[in-house]
C-alpha cells in the first residue's frame, strides 16, 4: 500500500518560542483510517491544521516535512496548494453549527466547489450535490439544497459537511473531531457514515479524536500523542491488546464523556504524566 | 420580502411624521420675528399686513394654526412660500430630484469606496496597505464635508479647471427635460453627453457628502469582516482551496455588513443633512439649497415642507435598511 | 499601543492647539495690521511668494483689500470662543441629562432617551441654521444653536455609562455604607464617566468649531465686518477665480483646528484606556 499522506519529523511551534508538536511522524495509507489521539492540548488538532495550511497565526511549521502523493505540502505555492485543498484534501470540522455560512443556501456551499474544482456547470453541480445529499442519507434532499443552515439540526448539518468534504472525491481527509459536538445518539449515526462514505469512496483519513472509544470504532492505525509527542503507534488491535498500558487507561479515564458526571473526569496524574513522557523515548529510541 | 413588515413600517411611520410636523411648527412659531414684516413693501399699513396674516393663515392661536395647516396638508396642500409666492408642494416636488439624485449617487459611491477599501484592508492585514488604508481613514473620518466640498472646488475648479463648480447641468446644452430626475432621464433616453455633463456637476458635491459616510463605512465594516474571517465556515471555505480574496466576498461580506449597515441607515441623515450646505457651497439646485434660503427668508410654510419631506426620506431610508436585514441574514426572514 | 506613539498624538494635537490659542489670545498684538482696514489698492493682492506681491500683506488681500493674515488672525477668537464655550456647556448640558438618566431609570430615563430619538431625527446642520435664522445671528446665538443640538451626542454615552456604573457592586456598597444618591452620583459615578467625557468634549470643540464656520459661510455668525473664518470663506468663494488664497487660508487654519482635536481626542483615548475599559 501506498502512503498518501505522509509526515516526517514535523515540528510544530509557537512564534515566541515553545513546542506544540516535537518530530511526529506518521503516515495515512490508500484506503486507510488513521486516528491520531491524545487529550486536549497534546497536538493533534495542530498537525491537522498543519496538513490543511490553516495553523493560527501565533503559531509556525518549524521543521519537517508533509508528503502528499510525492509533494511536500510545506514547499508548495500558495496557488498549487489552494488547488489540491477542497479537491484532494478536505476537511470535516469539529463543529457543524459554526461550519457552514449561516448566509448563503445549503446548495451554494455545496456546488461552489464542485463548479471551482471540477469547472461543472451550475446544473451539473446540483445534480452532484442532490446525490450527495441522498447518499449520506439526508430525507427530502432536494427541499434541503434550497435551505439555511439555521433551518437544520446539527446531525443534518454535519451531513452536509461530510457530504461536501466528499464531494470532489479527494484521496484524503482531515475529520477533526467530527462528532465531539454532537450529541451520543448522533455520534454514533455520524461515526458509522463517515466509515460508510470512506469506505465507498477509498478515502484516507486522517482522524483526530480525543475519545479512544471512538477510535477503537472506526480506526485501522492509531498515533497517540501526549504534550506533542508520539508515544505509541500501530495498528488498532495491537493498541488496544496493549491498551492496558497506564498511559492509554489514563486517557481514556481523561476523555469527557456526555454520558457521564463532569466528576468522573480525570486528568491525567503526575506519574502517569511521567510514565507518558518515558513512553515517548522508547518510542523515539525504537523508531530512529 | 414580507409584505406584512412594509405596511406595519409605514403605519410606524405615521406618528413619527405627526411629531416631526408639531415639532417644526411649534419651534418655527414660537420664536420672535415677523416674517409678513418683512414681506411687505415700504408704506403699507396696519390693514395691508392683517390681511397678508390671513393669507397665510398666520393670524389665530398655535392650535388654529396647526389644525388648519393639518387639514390642507392632508389634502396636499402645503401653503403657499411666503418669499417666492408660489405653491410649497410644487416647489419642493420640483427642487426634490435633484437632491435625491445627488444624495443615491453619493451614497452608492459611499458604499463601493468604503466597501473596496475595507475588504482591502481586510485582504492585506498586518501589511502595508492596511496601515495606508487606516492613515487615510483615520483622516478622513476627522475632515467634515464642509471642508471637502470646498477643497474639492479649490483643486479641480479652480487650480486645475477641469470640473465646473456651480449648478446642476450646463445650460448651453440646451437640454429640455421631461422629469426632474435628470440624470435618469438622459441615462434612459441615451443622451451621452448630457449624461456626461450631468455627471461632471454632480461629481465634487457627491464625493463631499460621500467621503465622511465612506470612512465611517471602512471602519464598522472592516471590523467587523474581521471578525468574519475567523468564523469556522471561513475557516471551512479556505479549505474547500477558495483564495482570500474570493472568501472575503462571497463568505464574509454579506455576514459583516449588518452593523455597517445598520450604520449607513443612521449617517444616511447626515448625508442628506449635508446636502443643505453643500449644495448651498456648489449652487446646486436641490431642496437643500432651498432650505437654507428658506431659513434666512424666514419663509415659514416652506421651512415646513422641507422639513416635512426630509423627514420622509429618512424614513423611506430606515424602511428600506429594514428591508435589507432580511435579504442579508436569511434568520432574520421567519 | 506604545507610550510613544500616545505621546506623539496628544503632544501634537496639544501643541497646536496651544499654538492656535495663543493666536486667538495674543491676535491684537500679532496682527501685523488692522483686520478691519480696507485698502482699496491693494484689493485681491496675493501671497508673498508670487510676482507683485506687497511684503507688508504677507498672505495678501481680500477683495475690500483687507489683509488676510491680520483676519485670520483675528478669526481664531470667535472659533476657539465657540468651541470652548460650547464645548464646555454641551458638556455639562448632556453629562447632567445622561447622569440622570442613568442614575434615577423609570420615568426620568424614558422621558430624556425619548427626547434624543426625536432630537436625533432631525438633520443637524439645517437645524442649527433653523435655530440661529430664528434667535438671531450673533456668537451667543451660535453657542446656543450648538448646546441645544449637540447635547444628545454626550447624553447619550454618559447614559450608557452610568446604567453599566450603577450595576457594579460599588455602588452597592456606597449605598449600603450609607451614602445619600446625589452624594454617589458625584463621588463615585461621575469620576469614572469623567474620561469618557474628556475624549467627547475634544470630538465637540472640532464639531463647534465646523458649525461656526459654516454659519458665519451662510452669514448667521458674527456681523459680517469682523473677520470670521467662515465668513473668509464665503467672500473667497465669491472671488475664487482671482484669488483663490484668500479661500484657501481660512480652509487651512479650521483644517488644522479640527484635525489637532481629532489628534488629541485619539490620544486622550488610548492614555485614559484603562479606565474606558474600551
Amino acid at each position: 500500500m501506498s502512503a498518501i499522506l505522509d509526515i516526517r519529523d514535523l515540528r510544530v511551534t509557537l512564534r515566541r518560542g515553545g513546542h506544540l508538536v516535537r518530530d511526529v511522524s506518521l503516515s495515512v495509507n490508500a484506503g486507510e483510517v488513521h486516528g491520531l489521539v491524545g487529550e486536549s492540548g497534546a497536538g493533534k488538532t495542530m498537525i491537522a491544521r498543519a496538513v490543511l495550511g490553516i495553523l493560527p497565526d501565533a503559531v509556525k511549521v518549524s521543521g519537517g516535512k508533509i508528503g502528499f502523493r510525492g509533494d511536500d505540502l510545506l514547499q508548495l505555492a500558495p496557488k498549487r496548494f489552494r488547488a489540491l485543498l477542497g479537491r484532494e484534501i478536505a476537511l470535516i470540522p469539529q463543529d457543524p453549527l459554526t461550519g457552514l455560512n449561516p448566509a448563503r443556501r445549503i446548495s451554494a456551499q455545496m456546488t461552489d466547489m464542485l463548479r471551482h474544482h471540477l469547472g461543472q456547470s451550475r446544473q451539473e453541480a446540483r445534480a452532484n450535490a442532490l446525490r450527495l445529499l441522498q447518499e449520506v442519507q439526508i430525507r427530502d434532499a432536494g427541499q434541503v439544497l434550497d435551505r439555511y443552515p439555521h433551518e437544520l439540526s446539527g446531525g443534518m448539518r454535519q451531513r452536509v459537511l461530510i457530504a461536501i468534504a466528499f464531494s470532489a472525491e479527494p484521496s484524503l481527509i482531515v475529520a477533526d473531531e467530527p462528532t465531539t459536538a454532537l450529541d451520543v445518539t448522533v455520534q454514533k449515526q455520524i461515526l458509522r457514515l463517515i466509515r460508510q462514505m470512506q469506505e465507498r469512496h477509498g478515502t484516507a483519513v486522517l482522524f483526530v479524536t480525543h475519545d479512544l472509544g471512538v477510535v477503537a470504532k472506526v480506526c485501522h492505525q492509531v498515533t497517540v500523542l501526549h504534550t506533542g509527542q508520539v508515544v505509541e503507534q500501530g495498528g488498532i488491535a495491537e493498541i488496544m491488546s496493549t491498551g492496558a498500558a497506564p498511559f492509554t487507561r489514563a486517557l481514556m479515564g481523561a476523555t469527557p464523556r456526555y454520558d457521564q458526571p463532569a466528576d468522573a473526569l480525570h486528568p491525567v496524574p503526575a506519574h502517569i504524566h511521567r510514565e507518558l513522557l518515558a513512553a515517548a523515548r522508547r518510542f523515539d529510541e525504537a523508531n530512529p | 420580502m414580507s409584505g406584512h413588515l412594509l405596511l406595519r413600517r409605514l403605519v410606524q411611520a405615521v406618528p413619527t411624521l405627526f411629531g416631526v410636523s408639531v415639532v417644526v411648527f411649534v419651534l418655527v412659531r414660537v420664536v420672535p420675528g415677523n416674517p409678513i414684516a418683512m414681506m411687505l413693501p415700504p408704506g403699507a399699513t396696519l390693514e395691508d399686513m392683517e390681511r397678508l396674516r390671513q393669507a397665510y393663515g398666520l393670524d389665530g392661536s398655535i392650535v388654529e394654526q396647526y389644525v388648519i395647516w393639518l387639514g390642507q396638508a392632508l389634502q396636499g396642500s402645503f401653503g403657499t412660500s411666503i418669499s417666492l409666492r408660489q405653491d410649497v408642494l410644487e416647489l419642493v416636488l420640483g427642487r426634490l430630484p435633484a437632491t435625491l439624485e445627488l444624495a443615491v449617487f453619493a451614497t452608492a459611491m459611499a458604499i463601493a469606496v468604503g466597501v473596496l477599501a475595507a475588504t482591502t484592508g481586510v485582504l492585506f492585514r498586518g501589511r502595508w496597505p492596511e496601515t495606508v488604508i487606516d492613515a487615510v481613514n483615520g483622516f478622513t473620518l476627522a475632515v467634515p464635508d464642509f471642508i471637502w466640498a470646498l477643497a474639492l472646488i479649490l483643486v479641480f475648479g479652480v487650480l486645475l479647471p477641469v470640473l465646473p463648480i456651480s449648478g446642476r447641468v450646463d445650460p448651453r446644452l440646451g437640454t429640455e427635460f421631461a422629469t426632474g430626475f435628470y440624470l435618469t432621464e438622459a441615462l434612459v433616453s441615451a443622451r451621452f453627453t448630457v449624461v456626461g455633463d450631468l455627471l461632471a456637476h454632480m461629481i465634487m458635491p457627491a464625493i463631499a457628502l460621500a467621503l465622511p459616510l465612506a470612512a465611517i463605512i471602512t471602519r464598522v465594516l472592516k471590523n467587523s469582516l474581521a471578525e468574519a474571517m475567523v468564523q469556522d465556515y471561513v475557516m471551512i471555505a479556505r479549505v474547500k482551496g477558495f483564495s482570500r480574496w474570493r472568501i472575503i466576498w462571497v463568505e464574509a461580506l454579506r455576514n459583516a455588513s449588518i452593523p455597517a449597515l445598520t450604520l449607513t441607515g443612521v449617517q444616511f441623515t447626515f448625508l442628506v443633512g449635508g446636502t443643505v450646505l453643500v449644495e448651498k457651497i456648489f449652487s446646486y439646485p436641490g431642496i437643500g439649497n432651498m432650505a437654507i434660503d428658506a431659513v434666512i427668508n424666514r419663509d415659514l410654510p416652506l421651512i415646513q415642507g422641507l422639513i416635512l419631506s426630509f423627514a420622509v426620506i429618512f424614513i423611506v431610508v430606515n424602511l428600506l435598511v429594514d428591508l435589507s436585514y432580511g435579504w442579508l441574514n436569511p434568520r432574520l426572514r421567519s | 499601543m506604545t507610550g510613544a506613539r500616545l505621546n506623539w498624538r496628544i503632544a501634537v494635537g496639544g501643541g497646536a492647539l496651544l499654538a492656535l490659542a495663543v493666536i486667538a489670545i495674543l491676535a491684537p498684538v500679532l496682527a501685523p495690521v488692522d483686520p478691519l482696514e480696507q485698502d482699496l489698492f491693494l484689493e485681491l493682492l496675493p501671497p508673498w511668494w508670487q510676482a507683485d506681491a506687497d511684503p507688508t500683506r504677507a498672505l495678501g488681500a481680500d477683495s475690500l483689500g483687507r489683509d488676510v493674515l491680520s483676519r485670520l488672525i483675528h478669526a481664531a477668537r470667535p472659533a476657539l470662543t465657540v468651541a470652548v464655550v460650547a464645548g464646555v456647556l454641551t458638556m455639562l448640558l448632556g453629562t447632567a441629562l445622561g447622569l440622570l438618566a442613568g442614575y434615577m431609570g423609570g420615568m426620568v430615563d424614558v422621558l430624556i432617551s425619548r427626547l434624543v430619538d426625536i432630537w436625533t431625527s432631525f438633520p443637524p446642520v439645517l437645524l442649527a441654521i433653523m435655530l440661529v435664522a430664528l434667535i438671531g445671528t450673533g456668537l451667543h446665538s451660535v453657542i446656543i444653536a450648538i448646546v441645544l443640538i449637540d447635547w444628545t451626542r454626550f447624553c447619550r454615552v454618559v447614559r450608557s455609562e452610568t446604567l453599566a456604573q450603577t450595576q457594579m457592586e460599588y455602588i452597592d456598597a456606597a449605598v449600603i455604607g450609607g451614602l445619600k444618591r446625589g452624594v454617589i452620583l458625584f463621588r463615585e459615578v461621575l469620576p469614572n464617566v469623567l474620561p469618557l467625557v474628556i475624549v467627547l468634549l475634544t470630538l465637540e470643540m472640532s464639531i463647534a468649531i465646523i458649525v461656526e464656520a459654516i454659519l458665519s459661510f451662510v452669514g448667521l455668525s458674527v456681523s459680517s465686518d469682523s473677520p470670521t473664518w467662515g465668513g473668509m470663506i464665503a467672500e473667497g468663494r465669491q472671488v475664487i477665480h482671482q484669488a483663490w488664497w484668500v479661500m484657501a487660508f481660512p480652509m487651512g487654519l479650521i483644517l488644522i483646528a479640527v484635525l489637532a482635536l481629532n489628534l488629541l481626542g485619539d490620544g486622550l483615548k488610548t492614555a485614559l484606556d484603562p479606565v474606558l475599559r474600551r
